[in-house]
């Protein structure tokens, strides 16, 4: 059945690309047909119509194989994934209408025909919904460890002195991590003064400034001195207003001034040298 | 133009998107950058509270007019258990999930006009108005 299907289909595939592509430029919202060039649709139809018979002519099963490399290529047309809904339920639709208008299909094959067009089709478009599903899962995945590994490491600086400067939004998550590698990194690199440079962070609303007070107390807790650089403006004036109370820990507006009041917490600071002439 | 958008609150990261759409319309009224962040915080402590207390909501973000004067409203809805007593969570330092219980009383600091109506079992509608001065 699905030989006769797929040699039926070859013998009127001009008139299935046609009416096809007819069918998807009334699309509402794609714009794919209406902006490509024609010589680009033309072949992109063409390359997808094979695809889509591919699995045909191979066997009465669906081939797995075969639908694997249907699912890669179309992914790889880069279309959404309703357009390639779309695309292939409007195929089966545009091959159905045509080959009964042909008389191929007539009253007596029209049971069979309608269970082969299907035993086609669907599988192509679960193939196709998994597909996505996972490269969406993935790019999520891959985003989250890329935003973990840019978050949250204790930079020694100076002997006694190490700087955590906090970029992006802070979560609960990211909050537990910051807590972690503050302390883990104090005892390792031995500070007794870590800033923390909050320059980068967006928001500070209470859920935030919670956990800076929690972190602050926590490294006082292993015997260091906790410092909340970069305190933008804007932010020093929402802190006022939200009514939190940051007197428990010394906090200065950029890092230059934090990194100077550390030097002198720890009996240093930094002095210019005259250069030296030969 | 679109005049009024809004965010649904389901995961943490909505808060994240509720607030940038808060920037990004404060940008478009014509707010300062002192102003953006008082309506950013105040956008993330009401999301905040619809995601641990109610579980889901909707923040809804409008811009407004009174006379020549700009603005912008915002509404934070949910159909969670409501508040049981709107006074002592009005207080600074009141708190029953260990944060600083500063969210509520802060966010009526940070804004011009600040509404509450809540039922308990039917949930919470909390509306915030701040004008361009």
């Amino acid at each position: 059945m699905n030989k006769e299907l797929s040699e039926n289909i070859k013998h009127y595939i001009d008139d299935i690309i046609t009416s096809w592509q007819e069918k998807m430029k009334k699309e509402k919202g794609e714009r794919f047909f209406q902006y490509m060039p024609n010589d680009v649709v033309e072949k992109t139809s063409r390359e997808f119509a094979e695809l889509m018979t591919s699995n045909l002519l191979v066997a009465d099963d669906v081939n797995e194989t075969k639908l694997t490399e249907f699912t890669e290529k179309v992914v790889r047309f880069g279309w959404s994934i309703k357009f390639v809904n779309k695309s292939i339920e409007n195929f089966s639709e545009v091959t159905f209408e045509i080959l009964e208008s042909e008389g191929v299909i007539n009253d007596s094959n029209l049971r069979n025909y309608v269970k082969t067009i299907m035993a086609w089709i669907s599988p192509l478009r679960d193939s196709i919904i998994e597909a996505y599903s996972v490269e969406w899962e993935r790019t999520v995945q891959l985003q989250k460890v890329a935003l973990q590994e840019l978050s949250a490491s204790l930079i020694p600086v100076f002997d006694k002195v190490s700087v955590m400067p906090l970029v992006g939004t802070i979560d609960t998550e990211r909050a537990k991590l910051i807590m972690e590698n503050l302390l883990e990194g104090v005892v390792k690199q031995r500070a007794e003064v870590v800033l923390l440079d909050i320059t980068g962070v967006p928001v500070v609303d209470t859920m935030v400034a919670h956990h800076i007070i929690q972190a602050a107390d926590a490294v006082r807790l292993v015997g260091a001195k906790c410092m909340l650089v970069g305190i933008r403006p804007e932010i020093a004036q929402t802190i006022v207003a939200l009514g939190i109370e940051l007197n428990d820990f010394t906090t200065t507006s950029t890092l230059r001034r934090g990194m100077q009041q550390a030097l002198k917490l720890t009996n240093r600071k930094v002095v210019e040298v005259e250069t030296e002439w030969m | 133009m679109e005049y009024r958008s809004s965010v649904d609150i389901y995961t943490e990261w909505d808060i994240v998107a509720a607030r940038q759409l808060g920037r990004n319309k404060a940008k478009e009224v014509g707010f300062g950058t002192v102003d953006q962040a008082r309506i950013t915080t105040a956008i993330s402590e009401l999301a905040r509270n619809i995601y641990l207390y109610a579980g889901k909501g909707k923040i809804e973000i409008t811009r407004i007019f009174k006379g020549d004067v700009k603005g912008i409203s915002i509404v934070a809805s949910d159909e969670g258990p409501g508040i049981m007593d709107v006074r002592k969570v009005m207080d600074d330092g009141y708190t029953t999930s260990g944060g600083l219980g500063a969210g509520m009383p802060g966010v009526k600091r940070l804004m011009d006009d600040f509404d509450i109506t809540t039922t308990q079992g039917e949930g919470t509608t909390i509306t915030i108005i701040k004008w361009v001065r």
